[in-house]
């Protein structure tokens, strides 16, 4: 996985993400390798538990801790290793450069603050500008998002979710950031208030050039919206490429799983196929390529080494060395 | 506007009632918060106006209208020194009012900060605050303050003060428990992701989220702020003569009370129709800024 240094926005390399509890070490995330061009929007598609608000939290250092330890790896964000700032640094990065969007609009907002004042309070930490400036500004980008300015006093409980959403996303973009992280930000939505979202966001995405990390585990989002794709599986990515070409070509055995469970609208089914087996457990993954329990693929060879990217077409990789081989790539 | 507005909530032209307008009305659905209300405005106004409204000087002795029964000279009778008593218990209401407030604002101020710091940190920030609290807790809160003023000796303000600290376990406990409830919540991760600094957080979003508890407490406080303080006033550690305290009031006419009970029933009553009060609203507020809590 290579492209030109100066291209990339964000270069995630061997991310290892512990949670270390009582009753063991919870192995969130495993040597993750990532990379994000400007102005680019990568989907990471994984099941509950796959690492994906993990890897989230690590580039924003906003863990946990104790119980998150980041036990290695780098986070290269313009160039820049964000695991070696210091909180103070960490600080102007989160909303100035790095913004992020939650999952549930209804309880992100402050339920006793006015949604300009919650947009205003992210330009005053980020802009050198006086209160007056930063309502203005609050109120041009609320605007923006299509929220009318007699609504701009009302409080959080007075809007409904896909407005409260609306509001949540002006607060993420306020300050112009390079990198916007969405962790599922229309999970909490109903479908078509989803399309609305999905849609504004894409529309400012391209108004403002950020690069974009979609979190999600619905398929047909990322088809919509992202340019890349990332599949993860118990904190590993296992298939990674240019939406087009992998959701033409899925050849992970676990994505391959992952589209054939989802429902065809063309075709007459019963029942859908499933994959057999569960998530494993985070504290005890199977040894070599996390997945070989499950696998219809799976070799002796699987159980014993962990699987590297390969390149099967030009910017699509797969962690599997199996599937690779029958390509005759590997 | 521009290409992003699908879709505009219609509901932008509603009237609204702020928050403050929701609470006052649930309120005044109480009949007995409404009456403990309208007894602390009376005293506020008796405290801000004593010297307007009070008949007589607090201070001036008559001993010729000694243990005088309550005549329409003197409303409420004279005490053992020929002093109006009316006029000393509208003076009273001053000092009654400054030590339930003030020390209720001290006990709040550092318990309200004790309590939030160590709620929002956690760990062993919060296990050695809350540890002093409790060993503060586990001495009786009239004894400390009385080993605190008999310290720091009698006078207003180290009385005061004194209610003051004795009190601040308390309200540590309950802003703390209210942080830790709110912490967790996603808008303060939200506040987080957007770079703001843990002290803006707790002032900002933290606090105000958990007001409600905190002014409940803080009403029934002052309650027991003042009765405290004419505590203290009553073994002599409060407020020194001549100046009028109920409590003092009280202690003073208490040799008297076979022969004139007047003396100590009027600043008794005082006392207790205050607490009373006081209990009344705060109930009232808490079933006001608690819509969910029916009983």
């Amino acid at each position: 996985m290579t492209m030109n240094a100066n291209d990339l926005l964000l270069d995630i390399r061997e991310l290892t993400i512990h949670y270390v509890t009582d009753n063991g070490t919870v192995h969130a995330v495993e040597g993750l390798n990532l990379e994000l061009g400007r102005g680019e929007t990568l989907g990471l598609v994984g099941e509950t538990g796959a690492g994906k608000t993990t890897t989230a939290l690590g580039i924003t250092r906003l863990l946990p801790v104790p119980p998150g330890v980041v036990r290695g790896g780098q986070i290269l964000f313009d160039g820049e290793d964000v695991l070696l700032k210091d909180e103070e640094e960490m600080r102007s990065i989160r909303g100035g450069k790095i913004a992020m969007i939650f999952q549930d609009p209804m309880t992100s907002l402050n339920p006793v603050m006015t949604v300009d004042k919650q947009v205003a309070e992210m330009i005053k930490l980020h802009r050198k500008v006086s209160e007056s400036e930063a309502l203005e500004q609050a109120a041009e980008m609320l605007d923006l998002v299509g929220i009318r300015r007699e609504r701009l006093r009302d409080y959080p409980h007075q809007f409904s979710g896909g407005m409260k959403q609306r509001v949540v996303i002006a607060i993420a973009l306020a300050c112009d950031p390079k990198l916007l992280i969405a962790d599922e930000p229309t999970t909490a939505l109903d479908v078509t208030i989803q399309a609305q979202v999905l849609e504004l966001m894409k529309n400012l995405k391209r108004q403002f050039g950020t690069s974009m990390i979609l979190i999600t585990h619905d398929l047909g989002i990322v088809a919509e919206t992202c340019d890349k794709v990332g599949i993860m599986y118990a904190g590993r990515l296992v298939e990674y490429g240019d939406t087009k070409s992998l959701y033409d070509n899925p050849n992970h055995p676990y994505t391959v799983g992952l589209f054939k469970s989802v429902p065809d609208l063309e075709e007459d089914c019963d029942e859908l196929s499933v994959i057999p087996g569960l998530m494993p457990d985070p504290m005890d993954l199977p040894s070599g390529c996390a997945f070989h329990p499950r696998c219809s693929h799976a070799e002796e060879a699987c159980s014993r080494e962990r699987p590297v990217m390969i390149e099967i077409e030009p910017g699509h990789f797969i962690a599997c060395p199996v599937r690779a081989r029958a390509l005759g790539k590997a | 506007m521009n290409e992003n507005v699908e879709m505009v909530a219609t509901t932008g032209g509603r009237k609204t009632r702020s928050q403050l307008g929701e609470v006052l009305f649930r309120l005044r659905k109480s009949p007995l918060a409404m009456f403990g209300l309208a007894v602390v405005l009376i005293l506020i106004f008796c405290a801000l106006f004593a010297d307007v409204i009070a008949p007589h000087s607090y201070s001036k002795q008559n001993l010729s209208h000694m243990f005088e029964a309550p005549s329409r000279q003197y409303l409420l009778g004279t005490d053992e020194f020929g002093r109006d008593i009316l006029s000393r218990l509208i003076y009273g209401a001053r000092v009654s009012l400054q030590v339930g407030f003030i020390a209720v604002g001290i006990a709040l101020f550092v318990g309200g900060l004790l309590g939030a710091v160590s709620g929002y940190y956690g760990g062993w920030i919060d296990n050695g605050i809350m540890r002093v609290m409790d060993v503060l807790l586990s001495i009786p809160q009239t004894l400390l303050a009385i080993a605190i003023v008999a310290a720091l000796g009698p006078g207003l303000m180290n009385l005061m003060i004194a209610v003051g600290i004795s009190a601040v376990p308390n309200y540590a406990r309950i802003v703390r428990s209210s942080v830790l409830s709110i912490r967790g919540m996603e808008f303060i991760e939200a506040a987080r992701a957007v770079g703001s600094p843990d002290i803006r957080i707790i002032l900002k979003h933290i606090l105000p989220n958990s007001m409600a508890p905190i002014i409940v407490q803080s009403t029934l406080g002052v309650a027991s702020a003042i009765l405290n303080a004419a505590g203290l006033s009553f073994i002599g550690l409060g407020i020194q003569p001549p100046y009028p305290e109920w409590g003092a009031m009280l202690s003073g006419g208490r040799q008297y009370i076979r022969d004139y009970p007047h003396l100590t029933l009027y600043p008794g009553l005082a006392i207790m129709i205050t607490i009373l009060a006081l209990n009344f609203l705060g109930d009232g507020l808490r079933d006001a800024l608690d819509p969910k809590l029916k009983r």
